[in-house]
């Protein structure tokens, strides 16, 4: 477990969930220009570090480590993409490319994702 | 509330880092919570660690529980484990079940198997968001019957075939790993694997009756070196609840959450409503208030004093200055508290040898605490288990032991 990581996986954080069901993780690497969303099926409880975000589907557990990443996937929806978002919530630049990691990380888990709207 | 941990600094939660060490200061609500729903059993296992038996008069109400789990919705509580007692012998255990995955709180429920008849496993099998976990502590009837009760494999194995058959995914054998099944657990992992569930094995608490037979029990040391292997070959298959933490100072750290997650992402509603830290710790040190107080079970988890004290990293004590503190952070709360050993110290089974030094170093005038809350059957059960020897039951009239006893004939 990166323990630097914005987003912990479940695996690595705790035990998952009342299910144990795996999902086959998206061939696709994440594509940030695409718009996404936080996945229907999620719920994000805020806590004191961050967020607790457990989806109702696959019963998967995970932590959002910060409150700005919280902010960010609260906000992909209102955006076209992932960059305009972290400029929208104003993530400076030289850590985007870590907030990109932790999306990908958590599109991976399907805690969130693509949109058909722009 | 009695003090039961040794002074601490005040809490001051650190930013970022990990997660591990944010666990260690509390949530806002329980990761996930195990709300035991009858004290009421039909069996009267040697080790039950909630003392189980007895219904108690007090328990919560349907509409109480309904209230339980509203609150449990609102702080975004996503799954309970329930347990007992036997929960499924509260004649509203389908109903709650049902209200309680209707509020988007999810059900993990441990049973012994006694009302899962093929109707029932159909029902489960329809049924999303809930989770079977059957209780079998020995691979062999013999082995398990000696700790659970004759009759009670046979029952375990029934309700296994039914929820095979119905077609239910996912559901559990549950083991509670003792010095007596310790050399089953390839047995164990075949017999699930042949119902095609998933094995889930646990630690042996010194808790309820559990106290009466855990020097017998619990696991030697080299059971426990061996456990620990097996875990590393067969963890990423099997689940522990997170219980083995204590073996991760053998040296690789085990899967899961190395931390005693006691008042701070976990803690127990017994029947009645108290909640305490932990499961493994129904005692009065560890009860922390009751759902039925104003402000209900939000207001316990978050404003108890001892859950506030539980929130705040251990930093003395003996542990602290061991090289392997990292990584069992001092084992098990509740294993040191009922084997009388000091909370700052070794848990009684530390994997380098302490536990035991520090169990030959208590006084011989020692009294364990026990708790004060006790529904163990006080009569003979059916079946009950053979590990303290057979029940001798005194009769009840003089003549149940001879006709002409106490007669005069001359």
């Amino acid at each position: 477990m990166a323990d630097t990581a914005l987003v912990t996986d479940p695996a690595a954080g705790t035990s998952p969930a009342a299910g144990e069901v795996t999902i086959p993780a998206d061939e696709l690497p994440f594509d940030p220009s695409l718009p996404w969303q936080k996945s229907a099926s999620v719920a994000l409880r805020p806590e004191p570090f961050g967020a607790l975000v457990y989806h109702f589907g696959n019963r998967k557990l995970s932590f959002l480590k910060s409150k700005p990443l919280v902010a960010v996937v609260k906000a992909l929806a209102e955006h076209p993409d992932v960059p305009s978002t972290l400029r929208a919530c104003e993530v400076p630049e030289a850590q985007h490319p870590a907030y990109v990691t932790a999306l990908a990380t958590l599109s991976r888990s399907q805690m969130i994702e693509k949109r058909s709207t722009p | 509330m009695t003090a039961v941990l040794p002074p601490r600094a005040p809490a001051q939660r650190p930013t970022g880092g990990k997660l591990i060490d944010q666990f260690e200061y509390g949530l806002d609500a329980p990761i996930c919570l195990t709300w035991e729903l009858t004290y009421a059993c039909n069996l009267a296992c040697a080790h039950c660690l909630s003392s189980s038996g007895r219904r108690d008069p007090r328990e919560l109400s349907t509409a109480e529980a309904e209230g339980v789990i509203d609150e449990l919705q609102r702080m975004q509580v996503f799954y309970v484990n329930v347990g007992g007692g036997e929960p499924t012998v509260r004649p509203d255990f389908w109903h709650l079940l049902d209200y309680a995955i209707g509020h988007d709180v999810g059900v993990k429920f441990s049973t012994n198997g006694v009302k899962l008849n093929k109707a029932r496993a159909a029902q489960l099998a329809r049924t999303d968001y809930v989770d079977v976990q059957i209780s079998l502590d020995g691979a062999t009837a013999e082995v398990n019957d000696r700790v659970r009760g004759t009759g009670s494999y046979a029952t375990a194995i029934t309700a296994l075939e039914n929820l095979a058959e119905a077609g239910m995914k996912d559901f559990k054998v549950s083991v509670v790993v003792t010095r007596e099944n310790a050399g089953q657990l390839d047995a164990f992992k075949a017999l699930t694997d042949s119902f095609g569930a998933q094995l889930r094995i646990t630690r042996l608490r010194p808790s309820g009756r559990g106290a009466d037979v855990w020097d017998e029990l619990h696991p030697t040391m080299a059971q426990q070196k061996d456990l620990y292997q097996w875990l590393l070959a067969n963890g990423d298959g099997v689940l522990t609840g997170d219980s083995f933490f204590h073996l991760s100072a053998f040296g690789e750290a085990l899967p899961g959450l190395n931390l005693c997650g006691a008042g701070r992402v976990v803690c127990l509603i017994d029947p009645v409503g108290d909640v305490y830290a932990c499961p493994f710790a129904i005692h009065e040190n560890f009860l922390a208030g009751n759902v039925r107080s104003p402000g209900g079970f939000q207001t316990v988890w978050q404003q108890s004093e001892l859950f506030a004290d539980l929130r705040n990293p251990q930093t003395g004590g003996a542990c602290t200055k061991c090289q392997h503190f990292d990584s069992c952070r001092g084992g098990c709360m509740a294993a040191k508290f009922f084997t009388g050993l000091p909370l700052d110290g070794p848990d009684p089974e530390c994997v380098q040898g302490y536990g035991e030094s520090a169990l030959a170093a208590r006084d011989l005038e020692l009294v364990t605490p026990k708790s004060h809350i006790d529904h163990s059957h006080k009569g003979p059960v059916r079946g009950q288990p053979t590990l303290l020897g057979m029940p001798s039951i005194p009769p009840a009239k003089i003549c149940d032991e001879s006709p002409l006893a106490g007669l005069d004939l001359r």
